[in-house]
């Protein structure tokens, strides 16, 4: 084997760290095939990296769904790393392309919830790369150190507003539109018309902003009912968009009136069961 | 080995987890404080018993875990050593031998993802050494014990396509012990081949080379041939295709096969307006030049240029065919010194065929022109040229090139030969082709002269276009039916170019032959005896035995919209009689596209679940 190369990370000069830094908590989802066979062929040839990076193996970046990022964001990690083949280099042939759909929506609704989309990372790390990975970790774990830690669990607004991109993203819309967005571009709808990417991705966009704010009006009348003039200013949407908003919820039975404050409706969120 | 009886694991019995921290000597216990990490392990929820080996991949190592698992009744197993990618079978197979069902190990990785890659930081080592362990165990504890599935595959092969490579696998198979149903869609065996005058290196008829081959294909009693037939449809997974071929004039023919060798073959690319090609008169592709060689039906010529490059490396088609340098050599030396016999004498041996399988047929105007030709060689108009030209020195050869690819050592030789036999190659640039152009009645080449930097011409009586192979016009329903990808230029494309050259992703189907790319007949022979022998292992074994990572519909959320169906790129979601989605477990690789993708979030993966891969991440987000 070839003499192992050693990329120091941390100047000896530069202090310790001291009691109580920020040591950034990162989870990288990796794919078995490319990305943790680079990061295995990492350690084989001794690149050194900080210890910030907690490895979860899947078998191909496509598993990882809206809902695990951001719930695992909702739970206070600082950042996610996620890891797949180069494209057209994927195990699974496609997986990757799809991957790449999704965390075009992750990164929407992570800057539609106030999260810093620089904390989601995609990086494509095939088996032989294991000093780009050690470069990838280093970056971006100095990337996270800057940004400072994640404030969910101080920060009840911005919970909410994570909560609320985390059930938007597991909406029936959102995850139908972007698990098709890629057979409409390829190949087309069932009359074989293709679409365009940007015409397909202002679409997304457009539902995505809808089915964020419809989550975050959910979730921010779940324990308390609120009226309309109350939730556009707490969300900074203009009230005849809540207005919409609600009157689809309320057609969904997601959403009900509570009491008028005055001559005002409150509306409170419909709780089912077990669920929630 | 031996496997042990075993045990029934309660999937609701109360998580037993035993943790087995590897020291491996010191590449992990030089860098991690191995002990405090498993005495830490102790400490885990769920956590029965925790140790520290020298080697958990020695033997005592793995005395350990079977002891453990018996001793302590451990129903959950974490070894937290090297990489899963090399020894997770290892720790398994162990697993099983003390009865544990195999899918309730979990790996953790603290070497290659901790002791060698932080080398100079123990403390922090050790503690993510911890929290990885930590994470391996909220995994392990959600871990379900799951079965196997065995298919059971059909004896029974299906090759798509009677050229070299189709007729070669099905002989292949069918020599095995295997029955083999050929489907050829052409009237007779041969493919592409058929066109060709005589074939490099050997030298020999094309014809006569395939002969002995399309004789023993016709007398093999395990090749069940349809000529004039096509693949109507496929349905189903390895072991099990339904397939259904379609022949002209005949009712389909309904069959069950094991496994499908693809080797539909290529076509010439048709130079429509490139370098005079349909618009001056003998100005023929490469293969439209074998077929009047092999017709012996060529004009008389003392002036012939080739053009290499015409279409291909970035023209039409992206790439480089690889084979018409070594095509355009073999005809260059066959024109200067075998001339005489290509002229258009008595044709005697083998059938003169009329279809040529390109894009497009012989245009209208080359049969035009052919027929002009004979008529003026039967004195019809004019006379007849005088055809008694002597050998070499009466006749120019000039191969336009951007650079000659006479790979390997035999055609290396051929290029040699050539330039010995006074075939003249002059070399072009991209950006600088040569014209091809009329002066009067004159068919003209000028051209660029890279060595002279002067413009030069000469006249010519005929031009041969090299054009690159393309794919074949139905490969795209062809993918689609298979459930098989496409690469960018179109053609077909292998699971992996060095590791799995003649599968293709999807099990129990191969490709071979210049379905996949431009091939000589060597090459796409070598191929199909590969995709042969491919085919031969799960039909020799008789079954397939699916690892249980698989992707699971739940039938009260499933709404049955067939997006999964969509996604899915080994075509192993189906809607079952119900209308809902149902996944074929045999032809399920578990990259978990379907389940990331399911609208109705009724598709989870065994053995990777949300909760699995949530716990796991969490573990380390929880506040110590």
């Amino acid at each position: 084997m070839a003499e192992p190369q050693h990329t120091i990370h941390e100047k000896k000069d530069e202090p310790r760290a001291a009691a109580g830094e920020f040591e950034p908590k990162i989870i990288g989802f990796l794919c078995n095939w490319c990305s943790y066979a680079g990061a295995d062929l990492c350690g084989v040839s001794r690149y050194q990296y900080p210890t910030n990076v907690r490895p979860v193996r899947v078998m191909c970046s496509t598993r990882i769904s809206p809902h695990l990022v951001l719930d695992i964001f909702k739970a206070g990690a600082d950042g996610i790393l996620l890891g797949g083949c180069h494209l057209n280099d994927c195990h699974y042939i496609s997986g990757n392309f799809y991957t790449e759909k999704r965390v075009r929506l992750m990164l929407k609704l992570l800057e539609d919830a106030g999260v810093d989309p620089k904390r989601l990372r995609l990086e494509w790390v095939s088996a032989s790369e294991g000093e780009k990975f050690s470069k990838v970790v280093t970056e971006f774990t100095e990337t996270i150190r800057n940004l400072g830690p994640n404030q969910v669990k101080k920060d009840a607004a911005l919970r909410s507003k994570i909560a609320a991109a985390d059930e938007a993203s597991d909406t029936f819309r959102l995850r139908a539109l972007v698990g098709k967005e890629l057979g409409l571009e390829k190949t087309g709808n069932v009359y074989g018309n293709k679409l365009e990417q940007t015409e397909l991705e202002k679409l997304i966009d457009i539902a995505t902003k809808e089915e964020f704010e419809r989550s975050l009006i959910l979730e921010l009348s779940k324990d308390k009912a609120r009226s309309v003039k109350e939730l556009g200013k707490i969300m900074e949407v203009p009230t005849d968009r809540v207005l919409r908003h609600i009157v689809v919820l309320r057609q969904k039975n997601m959403l009900s009136m509570d009491h008028p404050e005055g001559f005002t409706p409150t509306y409170k969120t419909i709780i089912i069961g077990g669920e929630q | 080995m031996t496997m042990a009886e075993t045990k029934k694991t309660d999937p609701n019995e109360k998580p037993r987890i035993g943790v087995y921290v590897c020291h491996c000597g010191s590449n992990i216990g030089g860098f991690v404080d191995v002990p405090s990490v498993a005495e830490y392990a102790k400490t885990l929820p769920d956590v029965v018993y925790a140790t520290d080996n020298l080697y958990t991949c020695a033997e005592d190592g793995l005395t350990s875990i079977r002891e453990g698992i018996r001793k302590h009744n451990l129903n959950r197993v974490v070894v937290a050593s090297c990489t899963p990618r090399t020894h997770a079978p290892l720790f398994q197979t162990t697993c099983e031998s003390a009865g544990l069902n195999k899918y309730l190990f979990t790996f953790v990785n603290i070497r290659e993802h901790c002791s060698w890659v932080h080398m100079k930081e123990k403390e922090k080592a050790t503690l993510k050494a911890r929290d990885l362990i930590k994470m391996g165990v909220a995994r392990a504890r959600l871990l379900m014990p799951q079965e196997e599935e065995k298919v059971d595959v059909e004896p029974t092969g299906l090759v798509i396509g009677g050229g070299v490579s189709g007729m070669t696998a099905a002989l292949s198979l069918a020599d095995m012990g295997f029955p083999v149903h050929l489907v050829e869609k052409e009237g007779e065996l041969g493919g592409f081949v058929r066109n060709l005058n005589n074939l490099y290196v050997t030298e020999k008829s094309a014809t006569e080379t395939i002969k002995p081959l399309i004789e023993k294909v016709k007398a093999s009693k395990n090749v069940k041939l349809h000529l004039n037939s096509q693949v109507k449809s496929v349905e189903g997974f390895i072991g099990n295709y339904d397939v259904v071929m379609a022949s002209k004039g005949a009712e389909d023919i309904k069959t069950k096969v094991g496994t499908i060798v693809v080797a539909t073959g290529a076509l010439e690319f048709v130079p429509e307006g490139l370098y005079g090609y349909n618009q001056y008169p003998n100005i023929v592709t490469l293969t439209e030049f074998e077929i009047l060689c092999k017709k012996k039906s060529l004009p008389s010529l003392k002036n012939v240029a080739f053009i290499q490059c015409v279409g291909s490396r970035g023209q039409k088609v992206s790439y480089c065919s690889r084979i018409c340098c070594n095509v355009a050599i073999k005809n260059a030396i066959n024109i200067v010194d075998n001339y005489e016999n290509m002229l258009g004498l008595a044709e005697k041996n083998g059938t003169i065929i009329d279809t040529v399988p390109v894009e497009k047929k012989v245009p209208d105007e080359i049969l035009e022109r052919r027929r002009r030709r004979r008529g003026r060689e039967r004195g019809e108009e004019g006379e007849a040229e005088e055809v008694k030209l002597g050998p070499s020195e009466k006749i120019e050869v000039t191969v336009f090139n951007r650079d000659v690819m006479a790979y390997g050592v035999e055609h290396e030789l051929t290029y040699n030969k050539a330039r010995e036999h006074r075939v003249k190659f002059v070399r072009y640039t991209p950006e600088n082709p040569p014209k091809v152009f009329m002066e009067g009645n004159q068919l003209m080449v000028s051209y660029f002269h890279e060595t002279l930097k002067l413009d030069r011409s000469m006249p010519v009586d005929m031009v041969v276009l090299s054009t690159p192979m393309v794919p074949q016009l139905d490969t795209r329903e062809m993918s689609q039916m298979l459930k098989v990808p496409q690469g960018q230029d179109g053609w077909f494309l292998e699971a992996h170019v060095k590791l799995r050259p003649v599968d293709f992703a999807t099990d129990g189907i191969y490709v071979c032959g210049t379905c996949k790319g431009p091939a000589d007949i060597t090459e796409a022979a070598t191929q199909a005896a590969a995709a042969a022998s491919r085919a031969a292992i799960p039909m020799a074994k008789g079954y397939v035995q699916a690892e249980a990572l698989t992707s699971v519909v739940d039938d009260i959320k499933c709404s049955g919209c067939g997006t999964c169906i969509q996604v899915c790129p080994y075509g192993a979601m189906r809607k079952n009689d119900k209308g809902l989605a149902e996944t074929i477990v045999a032809a399920c690789k578990g990259c978990g596209c379907c389940g990331a993708t399911c609208p109705e979030m009724a598709i989870t993966m065994t053995n990777y679940t949300d909760a699995q891969l949530l716990a796991e991440a969490k573990a380390t987000l929880e506040e110590v």
